[in-house]
């Protein structure tokens, strides 16, 4: 009965909306959704803050390995990943504002963008995994062939062996965190397009309109939460190493 | 707020947060290009923090939210900070123990 | 309702509970009770769940302690040893003590002590329930497959890397249980934001559910990072990445400061809703206003957050900077001053109190004399000189062991006692849980006290064996265990008795004046038949109420 993440909100013959049995109004029941989401995303930032904190301290510890592994990236793909990150925010909020302005075919054509949005990055990330998979730069015995880093550059490997003698496991740490964070967060866009799909079902049945698009909502904050997550994973992941190699 | 359940915002403050957000990822993309030192690390998070801002204020709308609301997302991340900045306190601070040496 | 009515006792509306059904009797069957929303039957699954984790945690206790009546390995060789151990710290930590009281009394009570019909978000709340059990369960097939030998702190490298029992399953169900505390949580934050009764301020609520709220807080904030590094621990063990490995350039301690960023406040999720059921307990049998309300209220608040500044002192003799360890310490004897508050408070209350000795109440005071105890001892293992000394050693599992068992489980039973009336509208026997509070008391002492001296003598735990010069102080802790194992087990027949056969209690047999007494006992499924206004505090009770109470205790002797 129950569809959307968080709660709902009955519609009964009347065409009125009541609150759940333990709501007095709609509006308690909205504030209440509300600040439970708010509440949920604390969660997040604490979860990916531990993958944070992790990285953060690596890199303190092992700047010159860090800097020359980040730097095997493609910051093309990244950068324009992020731009599609940023792009399905933008229709993810013009959903949610179709809703509002009551224009049911909005929600519809703006929900597809976004799950389209998502599903290029989720593509594009695969194309980045495959290259370091043909690279060998994938730490611990997931694949059969071992981890493998060198600097192609044989004046860069000689300073890095020089500056740090374990540079090659060091590089692979930061892998391993490349392939944690970058992993945790695709899993967190695949369940929003999983949601978003929901969402889109019950919207082609007319369940939203300017009076009760609460899980629109909730699913918007969701997904700009998991923005927010690449646009810190960008730059510290991307571009760390940009200025030296 | 007398009808909090409709702050519709116009379509072009979303489409100008949107190009903000994009001239930002071009802006830090020349940011890290450019060697500043360990300023590079300064000027990449305080562009973070500004997309972030960005997004939490404009699209998930923080601007029309109750204190309590962004009482509990500023929590989350000063929470965040706060480990980061104890964590980095044992890192950071981690130096050889130097004995006396006796006789000096 | 003006203030009197609002206050006087239901008994007089004893007739219609009798005619109106409760949530215990409003629908009949197993899907009933499996598909149930209605957070009292929740709370009362969750508490079937937690009993039968406890027994299992405690099975484990015996055989260690059993172990440990010898100095010789005689029972069990030190694999075996270090799987009981670690199956004990598992269980009794994960399954027992951080949900019990929160899971169990917070999931019934909330609700009731706030004036609502329910929890904001049912469907969350059952959802907890059946992750709670999952999680169990992957922990419980380790168990039987022959369990985890790593201690419940999964220090890495030896849990990634060396040992050779089943880390994965177990880690999988803690992480799968720390979602079920975390929607317990999320629920209760939301609730007693939103859908406090009409005229139930901030200052009028009981101090119970401020703990509780504190309580919640740490677990929103703690519980992800535990996830996520023991996710970390996982993909480390599974694919041999090393984050944590000192081989692979990892350093294992940064998995300790990441473990001890959640686990240090665990303690405090244990040991805050406790502090909450003293507070009502000491209120309501002493018949008076708990002295201080609001110290005691934001003390709750300032552990939540003081304790999460304090992790490091677990790392002390890890390898952390002893730049750090020198704040990790000023801080953690921070920490000391608002539990020092509440002691005081609690002590406050009962000066000129009308004390009576019910049950409940013998568990209170039990609680503050050992949790005093755990206290004092926790100060002095926060202070570097002296923890390089009784570092992993018994004193640090006697010092814990006060807190959690002689603190979490004395408040959790005296909770238990103080509202199984409420829960079941039933009466126990008085002389028979008197008689356990007393066996509990003396028991955990014999048990726990020997193990000071042990360690400052310098016995290390985690050790199957130990020089003969260390028996009689271990005889004395296992006989200590026996007579806390039979204080434990009396409250399970005599409860499990009053279920068919104890004497009906009346809506509010203790005469107290609290909102969730303010309705019928059990309760019906709505919680109140009309919203209650509410127009006083929670422990407000007048010269008159002392006499009521006077009255009830004459009929519940």
């Amino acid at each position: 009965m129950n569809s959307t993440p968080l709660v709902d909100g009955h519609a009964h013959g009347d065409g009125h909306r009541h609150p759940a049995h333990q709501f007095e109004t709609m509006e308690q029941q909205k504030e209440t959704s509300t600040l439970g989401m708010w509440l949920f995303l604390v969660t997040e930032i604490m979860f990916f803050g531990g993958l944070f904190t992790a990285y953060v301290i690596y890199r303190h510890m092992y700047p010159d390995a860090f800097a020359a592994a980040s730097s095997t990236l493609d910051v093309k793909w990244g950068g324009i990943n992020t731009a599609v990150l940023i792009c399905s925010s933008l229709t993810m909020a013009l959903a949610i504002r179709s809703a509002q302005v009551n224009w049911r075919k909005g929600i519809l054509i703006f929900l597809s963008l976004t799950m389209l949005l998502g599903l290029t990055f989720l593509g594009i990330k695969a194309i980045e995994y495959r290259a370091k998979f043909v690279e060998r730069h994938v730490p611990g015995d997931v694949l059969n062939e071992p981890f493998h880093f060198e600097l192609e550059n044989h004046h860069e490997a000689a300073v890095a062996q020089a500056q740090d003698p374990l540079y090659p496991r060091h590089a692979e740490i930061f892998f391993a965190l490349y392939f944690i964070m970058t992993g945790v967060h695709a899993t967190h866009m695949i369940i929003g397009i999983l949601i978003l799909a929901v969402l889109w079902h019950f919207s082609r049945k007319g369940k939203f309109d300017s009076e009760y698009y609460n899980p629109l909502e909730m699913t918007g904050l969701y997904w700009h939460f998991v923005d927010i997550v690449w646009i810190f994973l960008f730059p510290l992941l991307y571009l760390l190493g940009a200025h030296t190699h | 707020m007398a009808e909090p359940q409709h702050h519709v915002t116009p379509v072009s403050t979303y489409v100008y947060v949107f190009l903000a957000l994009l001239v930002c990822t071009v802006l830090t993309y020349f940011a890290a290009k450019a060697d500043f030192g360990l300023l590079n690390n300064f000027i990449a998070m305080a562009i973070a923090i500004t997309k972030a801002l960005l997004v939490l204020y404009f699209f998930m709308e923080l601007r029309h939210s109750t204190r309590m609301t962004v009482l509990t997302a500023a929590a989350g991340f000063f929470w965040l900070f706060l480990m980061i900045g104890l964590f980095l306190m044992d890192y950071g601070t981690r130096m050889a123990v130097v004995l006396p040496v006796p006789g000096k | 309702m003006d203030t009197i009515a609002a206050r006087a006792p239901v008994t007089t509306t004893a007739e219609t509970s009798f005619e109106r059904p409760n949530y215990l009797n409003s629908s009949y069957g197993w899907k009933s009770w499996l598909l149930t929303l209605d957070h009292k039957r929740i709370a009362i699954l969750y508490l079937i769940s937690v009993t039968a984790f406890f027994a299992l945690g405690g099975i484990f206790a015996g055989l260690v302690r059993l172990e440990l009546l010898t100095p010789e390995g005689d029972l069990m060789g030190p694999d075996t040893y270090n799987r009981v151990f670690t199956m004990h710290g598992v269980i009794m930590v994960f399954f027992f003590l951080i949900p019990a009281i929160p899971a169990v009394l917070g999931n019934f009570l909330v609700p009731l002590m706030v004036g609502a019909k329910d929890l904001a978000m049912p469907r969350l709340n059952l959802a907890s329930w059946y992750v709670y059990n999952l999680g169990g369960l992957f922990t419980l097939w380790a168990v039987v497959h022959g369990g985890v030998d790593t201690g419940w702190t999964f220090y890495t490298p030896f849990s990634t890397t060396y040992s050779n029992t089943y880390v994965i399953p177990t880690a999988l169900g803690i992480f799968i249980t720390g979602f079920s505390t975390i929607f317990t949580a999320l629920n209760f934050i939301i609730t007693i934001h939103r859908m406090r009764a009409p005229g139930l301020s901030w200052f009028r609520l009981p101090l119970f559910i401020w703990s509780t709220y504190a309580t919640s807080l740490i677990i929103m904030l703690g519980t992800p990072v535990i996830a996520i590094t023991i996710l970390l621990v996982g993909i480390e063990r599974g694919f041999h990445i090393g984050i944590f490995d000192p081989r692979l350039g990892g350093d294992p301690v940064l998995f300790e400061h990441m473990f001890w960023f959640y686990s240090h406040p665990a303690v405090y999720i244990m040991i805050l809703p406790a502090m909450g059921v003293v507070s009502e307990l000491v209120g309501h049998f002493a018949r008076k206003k708990v002295f201080g309300y609001r110290i005691v209220a934001f003390a709750s608040v300032a552990i939540a957050v003081l304790g999460f500044l304090v992790w490091g002192h677990h790392l002390f003799v890890a390898g952390e900077s002893v730049y750090s360890a020198t704040v990790f310490s000023v801080l953690s004897m921070l920490v000391a001053v608002p539990s020092a508050v509440k002691v005081f408070n609690w002590t406050a209350t009962l000066y000129e109190g009308s004390i009576s000795y019910q049950t409940p109440m013998l568990y209170a005071l039990g609680f503050i004399g050992l949790f005093t105890i755990g206290g004092l001892t926790g100060v002095m293992v926060a202070t570097l000189g002296i923890d390089v000394h009784v570092h992993d050693t018994y004193f640090v599992v006697a010092h814990f062991h006060y807190v959690m068992v002689g603190g979490t489980i004395m408040a959790y039973l005296g909770g238990l006692h103080y509202w199984w009336p409420k829960m079941t509208g039933r009466l126990y026997s008085t002389f028979l849980s008197r008689l356990s509070a007393l066996l509990v008391f003396v028991g955990f002492n014999l048990t726990f006290f020997p193990q000071f001296i042990l360690g400052y003598l310098g016995m290390p735990r985690r050790y199957w064996s130990y020089p003969p010069e260390f028996q009689v102080l271990n005889v004395l802790s296992t006989a200590g265990a026996t007579v806390l194992g039979v204080g434990y087990l009396l409250p399970i027949c005599y409860f499990g008795w009053s279920l068919r056969y104890g004497a009906k209690s009346g809506n509010n047999p203790w005469g107290a004046v609290s909102l969730e007494w303010d309705t019928p006992s059990p309760p019906p499924t709505e919680n109140f038949y009309t919203t209650p206004v509410v127009t006083h505090g929670p422990y407000e009770y007048l010269a008159e109420d002392v006499h009521n109470r006077l009255t009830q205790e004459a009929n519940f002797e």
